[in-house]
């Protein structure tokens, strides 16, 4: 018998792929990524220097305005349509249930990332790649993912409107994406850090120099579980 | 599963939903939950499918108790007032998906589903998607859901709403067929439905039970009132209808139509109502045409007591 989170998780990634969404961002985001990476400006011919920086760099912005769009109706559609009382009269709590959805889009984001690794077995043909770098340029990718999906299924559960959750998403991830970078920047002293450490990009760069710190684990693990239990929270409580 | 039920209790806002019901059914019966729109029959029953939360008493299942257990949600099955689906889901998938949800064992999961679509009539519609299925066959979805784990109590929001006269037929016999074994609450405001389906009725009305019990004990109750359907000629319809309104005992007169001389006559005297209205017609010479007298419906018991 499998555990609800595991049903839940097997029937909306098959949607996923039922309703195209899965086709549409994985050819969207290879689109996007592989011209940046190796058609147009700042290329890796330009550059010649054997490394997915630019990769990296475009997925980060790729994510940050896909992963909302996987979210919006997670939650938002149950909500609308009503099957989330389907759900929850069901053997199911309500925090299964978020794990459910977060694994189906996790799992997503990590079918299209697989599909990436062609650029880095390229790559690795044209020169010497720093591996070490690479792999956790990757994991940078996936964590910063499972933040924004974090906050995206929490975004979906506050409203019953997708598009409103999508744009809430987006809102709330603007801040963790640019802002509080762009504030770091100019601030000095204890604002100025505390800005920087809740900056997405500053951790997501940390880590992707190779170097796995706990403190970068640790943001995103805490990022993740706080969206994750805020949506479980409204969930509950707004019956 | 009998279920128990004691002083529960739900407000929105300032405004009781539910005010303090206390019911008990028991396994093998079927009861039906009647009331006027916003009487608080769906805050009851998504108190019971546990998926709201009681302000206040208690609900026991068997022997459990307790809001948010899951294994006293895998013995309740659920269709919910508008019949929420997954409308981009196949049929068959679907009712996979609420099994494994159920904790239906996978080995048994092929056959339940084929069990549900032959039960329900799904045959012809199981390939298709939800979404492409008429109210009717939606419904009989709802439904095959509800009770594809077999569960012990049923508790049905509205289940004949939007079906035809043969479907509405076909669910009541299954609907009295899963009865015998099982603790069955349906909700409905159709009244012939209750007649029709129910062992006992509960009435409630402003969140409370205005009455609780067989359709034959509540008809008892207001027996005392008599109802007739008379047609004269000879004379004006204002003279009949004053005549008749003088009658010691009559409550009410209706013309039943704007034009004829066909009235429908209330009366809660002792003695008989035809005997007086015969004798009334009689005396002043008019032709009696029709004269029929009515069983008291449970559309009016309905009212009395919802009105008030």
């Amino acid at each position: 018998m499998k555990s609800p989170v595991q049903i839940i998780a097997t029937k909306e990634l098959g949607s996923f792929f039922d309703s195209l969404t899965a086709y549409i961002l994985i050819i969207a985001f290879l689109g996007f990524s592989g011209f940046f990476t190796w058609i147009y400006g700042g290329d890796i011919f330009l550059r010649k220097e054997a490394d997915l920086q630019v990769f990296f760099s475009v997925a980060k912005w790729t994510l940050f305005f896909f992963i909302p769009a996987l979210t919006m109706k997670m939650i938002a559609e149950e909500k609308k349509t009503g099957t989330i009382e389907l759900l929850l009269t069901k053997a199911v709590s309500a925090r299964q249930l978020v794990m459910g959805k977060f694994l189906a889009c996790l799992l997503l984001v990590l079918i299209t990332l697989a599909f990436t690794l062609v650029y880095y077995v390229s790559v690795s043909q044209l020169g010497n790649v720093d591996h070490g770098a690479t792999w956790c340029g990757y994991l940078g990718l996936i964590l910063m993912s499972a933040g924004y999906i974090a906050i995206g299924l929490f975004a979906s559960s506050l409203t019953n409107n997708q598009i409103v959750a999508f744009l809430l998403a987006l809102f709330i991830g603007i801040f963790f994406h640019f802002i509080f970078d762009v504030l770091s920047s100019s601030m000095r002293g204890f604002l100025g850090n505390l800005f920087l450490n809740l900056s997405v990009n500053e951790h997501v760069e940390s880590i992707s120099r190779g170097v796995i710190d706990l403190r970068d684990i640790l943001y995103f693990t805490s990022l993740t579980l706080l969206g994750l239990l805020a949506a479980e929270w409204l969930i509950t409580r707004k019956k | 599963m009998d279920l128990k039920v004691f002083s529960l209790s739900k407000s929105y806002g300032t405004q009781k939903a539910v005010d303090g019901i206390t019911f008990e059914v028991k396994s093998g019966e079927i009861v039906g939950f009647l009331g006027p729109n916003g009487a608080g029959k769906t805050t009851t029953m998504k108190m019971l499918t546990q998926y709201i939360e009681p302000d206040g008493g208690r609900i026991q299942y068997g022997e459990q108790t307790g809001y948010s257990d899951l294994d006293v949600r895998r013995s309740i099955g659920y269709l919910a007032e508008h019949n929420p689906l997954y409308e981009d889901m196949p049929v068959m998938d679907y009712l996979a998906f609420c099994a494994q949800l159920q904790g239906v064992a996978d080995s048994d999961i092929p056959g339940r589903v084929r069990a549900m679509i032959v039960r329900c009539g799904l045959d012809i519609e199981k390939h298709k998607k939800i979404g492409e299925l008429s109210k009717g066959y939606r419904q009989r979805v709802g439904l095959a859901q509800a009770i594809i784990h077999n569960p012990k109590i049923l508790i049905l929001d509205e289940p004949t709403t939007g079906l035809d006269p043969n479907q509405i037929v076909e669910i009541r016999e299954l609907i009295k067929q899963l009865g015998k074994e099982k603790t069955v609450i349906l909700s409905t405001h159709i009244l012939p439905e209750v007649e029709a389906t129910c062992d006992r009725i509960l009435i409630i009305n402003k969140g409370r039970i205005v009455a609780d019990g067989t359709v034959a004990d509540l008809r008892k109750q207001s027996e005392s009132r008599q109802i007739i359907h008379l047609s004269v000629e000879g004379a004006s319809q204002d003279e009949i209808f004053s005549s008749l309104k003088e009658v010691p005992g009559v409550v009410s007169v209706d013309p039943i139509q704007k034009s004829s001389h066909k009235f429908e006559i209330q009366s809660n005297s002792e003695e008989p109502l035809n005997k007086t209205l015969f004798r009334l017609c009689v005396q002043k010479g008019w032709d009696l045409l029709e004269m029929t007298p009515l069983e008291t419906k449970l559309e009016d018991i309905f009212r009395d007591l919802t009105i008030k």
